[in-house]
């Protein structure tokens, strides 16, 4: 299963590079990175080429920080393979919390990430309609 | 000026028969109060047995002080020296630790409360002819109720209209011809500054005078005011144990506060030494109730910062005059006319297993209203990564805090380790406000 780092940050100056730093002195690298913005807080979440890892560090540097299931979901990285997803996540009726995508290798494969409620159920439906769902590879191409 | 007066008898009595009355008065209050549980172990141990053991006004000081956590102690029932029949209405305050206190009125007692806000109103040469407008809460909160009494008692007309809803105040006012109001020196400010967006106009109104207590405000502020609306403003000054309002109020002459000393007893003292300061020096106030039969409360701690002015007021009134509130001799928030402790705020921090035991309070000002912000650190071990779940935190400490301090604060969530720590209390509190 794909995993997020979500990090509790507040918003002020300075915050997103004390996250980088310790990134960094980690030797991790960011595959992507959004923000969900609430005022005084934000919580960033990552997709790392060491979840686990970065984690750790985070905590240990004081940080609240936790790890989260997610669906990552390769699609074509052409017209109308998003419409395609979209359709499945219509006819299935499963609700979206939170999404953002990016691409893998250019004109060849993105990735989509969702959370959702019920991951294996998704997970069932998307195998049947045909689409990869990517684990570990999600760090590491 | 002229004078009018509500019991003329009571109100300009002269000094010697005042004294007389407040001895017989204070008898019979210890009297009434030895059947309470508090006093009856507490006046023993102090060996006042009955009140025969009064024998004149110095004899007061034989008697301890009783405080806030004294009647946090006997709720619900320790203070009540009447049969619970003979009560016909009770307020409740919320404590500092989540215990509240509760005062209990016989419908003697509310009949004497209703002539000592009249005696107000007719101070600030009010009459029935007046249309009144209470901008104040109702419920628990005594300074709706107190004055709406009081203005029914004169015989004035009055608008029960409860604070807030701004737009609707000034159609009221300007539907009815408001002659006076009694409303909180900010949510005044806050009515001048909103007139012309809402549509209206001074010429609307017919105001003449507002009454203004529940928070301090300076000398300048009430100046400012009477400019801005044309009208005469009077300061008024209660604390819930002592009925509420009506406990000192100015006369026409706007020069301190008349406190009805045939009804309460009156000492200042240094907070820390107990020790009576007698005239024009600035200590807490302490009252002693003579004429309450449901909850007699003896030299009563009110935490309240003032003096006593020297010398008798124009208007022939021998009560003596006390001086706007200047402090408080404790950590207790005036917000928006309401009393928080900053202790009740941690209380509800603490039980919530989500945030850390650190926190902040901010007070700012937005317009002429306060603002009340909790700050908060998220506890990292409870931490997983939802901003539902933070949402919801958030929403729930918001409750949590509305149940408690009866105001609903913005509530921040903060990274663990972010907020200053303090080691005494108070200085969690960052007071911004400018003062009015």
């Amino acid at each position: 299963m794909a995993q997020e780092v979500n990090v509790f940050v507040d918003n002020r100056p300075g915050r997103l590079r004390s996250v980088a730093e310790v990134l960094s002195e980690n030797n991790i690298n960011v595959r992507t990175m959004t923000l969900q913005d609430r005022g005084e807080f934000g919580l960033m979440k990552l997709i790392v080429d060491k979840p686990e890892q970065a984690n750790l560090a985070l905590v240990d540097k004081g940080f609240a920080s936790a790890l989260k299931d997610i669906l990552a979901i390769s699609i074509d990285d052409k017209p109308g393979s998003f419409l395609k997803l979209a359709d499945i996540f219509l006819k299935s009726k499963i609700n979206i919390l939170d999404a953002y995508g990016f691409v893998i290798q250019s004109n060849k494969e993105a990735v989509f990430c969702v959370e959702v409620k019920d991951i294996p159920a998704m997970k069932k439906i998307l195998a049947k309609e045909g689409f990869k769902v990517l684990d570990e590879e999600l760090y590491e191409f | 000026m002229e004078t009018n007066f509500w019991q003329k008898e009571l109100e300009a009595i002269d000094r010697e028969a005042l004294n007389k009355l407040q001895l017989k008065l204070l008898k019979e209050s210890v009297q009434s109060a030895l059947k309470t549980q508090f006093y009856k172990t507490r006046l023993q141990k102090a060996g006042i047995k009955s009140a025969d053991d009064i024998k004149s006004l110095k004899d007061l000081e034989k008697i301890p002080f009783t405080s806030k956590d004294d009647l946090r102690e006997g709720y619900p029932y320790g203070f009540l020296a009447v049969d619970l029949d003979d009560v016909v209405r009770l307020h409740t305050s919320s404590g500092t630790t989540g215990i509240p206190t509760v005062i209990y009125h016989t419908k003697t007692d509310l009949d004497n409360w209703s002539d000592l806000v009249a005696r107000s109103i007719v101070a600030t040469g009010a009459s029935k002819k007046d249309v009144f407008q209470n901008m104040m809460s109702y419920g628990m909160f005594t300074g709706g109720l107190g004055l709406h009494y009081g203005a029914e008692r004169v015989g004035m007309t009055v608008i029960p209209a409860g604070p807030g809803n701004t737009k609707r105040q000034m159609q009221l006012m300007k539907d009815f011809r408001t002659t006076v109001i009694h409303i909180t020196p900010s949510y005044l400010l806050h009515i001048g500054s909103k007139l012309e967006e809402l549509g209206f106009s001074l010429k609307d109104f017919a105001l003449k005078k507002a009454y203004c207590g529940a928070e301090p405000y300076s000398e300048n502020t009430r100046k400012k005011l009477e400019k801005l609306f044309a009208i005469d403003v009077y300061n008024s000054y209660g604390l819930s144990e002592m009925n509420g309002p009506g406990v000192a109020f100015e006369c026409v002459y706007k020069n301190g506060m008349h406190t009805w000393e045939d009804n309460y007893i009156m000492e200042i003292i240094d907070p820390k030494t107990g020790k009576n300061l007698g005239e024009e020096k600035e200590g807490e106030l302490v009252f002693t109730t003579l004429r309450r039969h449901a909850t007699p409360l003896l030299r009563y701690r009110s935490r309240d910062l003032a003096f006593i002015y020297k010398g008798l007021c124009k208007c022939k009134r021998t009560h003596r005059r006390i001086s706007r509130i200047t402090g408080r001799s404790d950590d207790m928030l005036i917000v928006n006319g309401v009393n928080v402790f900053p202790s009740q705020i941690e209380e509800v921090i603490m039980r919530v297993p989500e945030v850390g035991t650190n926190y902040q309070v901010y007070l700012e000002k937005e317009g002429a209203l306060d603002k009340l912000i909790v700050k908060v650190e998220i506890y990292s071990k409870m931490f997983k990564g939802e901003i539902t779940e933070l949402d919801r935190l958030k929403l729930r400490i918001i409750d949590n805090l509305r149940a408690s301090i009866v105001l609903t604060p913005i509530v921040e969530l903060h990274e663990p380790g972010s907020l200053p720590v303090f080691e005494g209390k108070a200085k969690r509190v960052v007071d911004q406000r400018i003062k009015i």
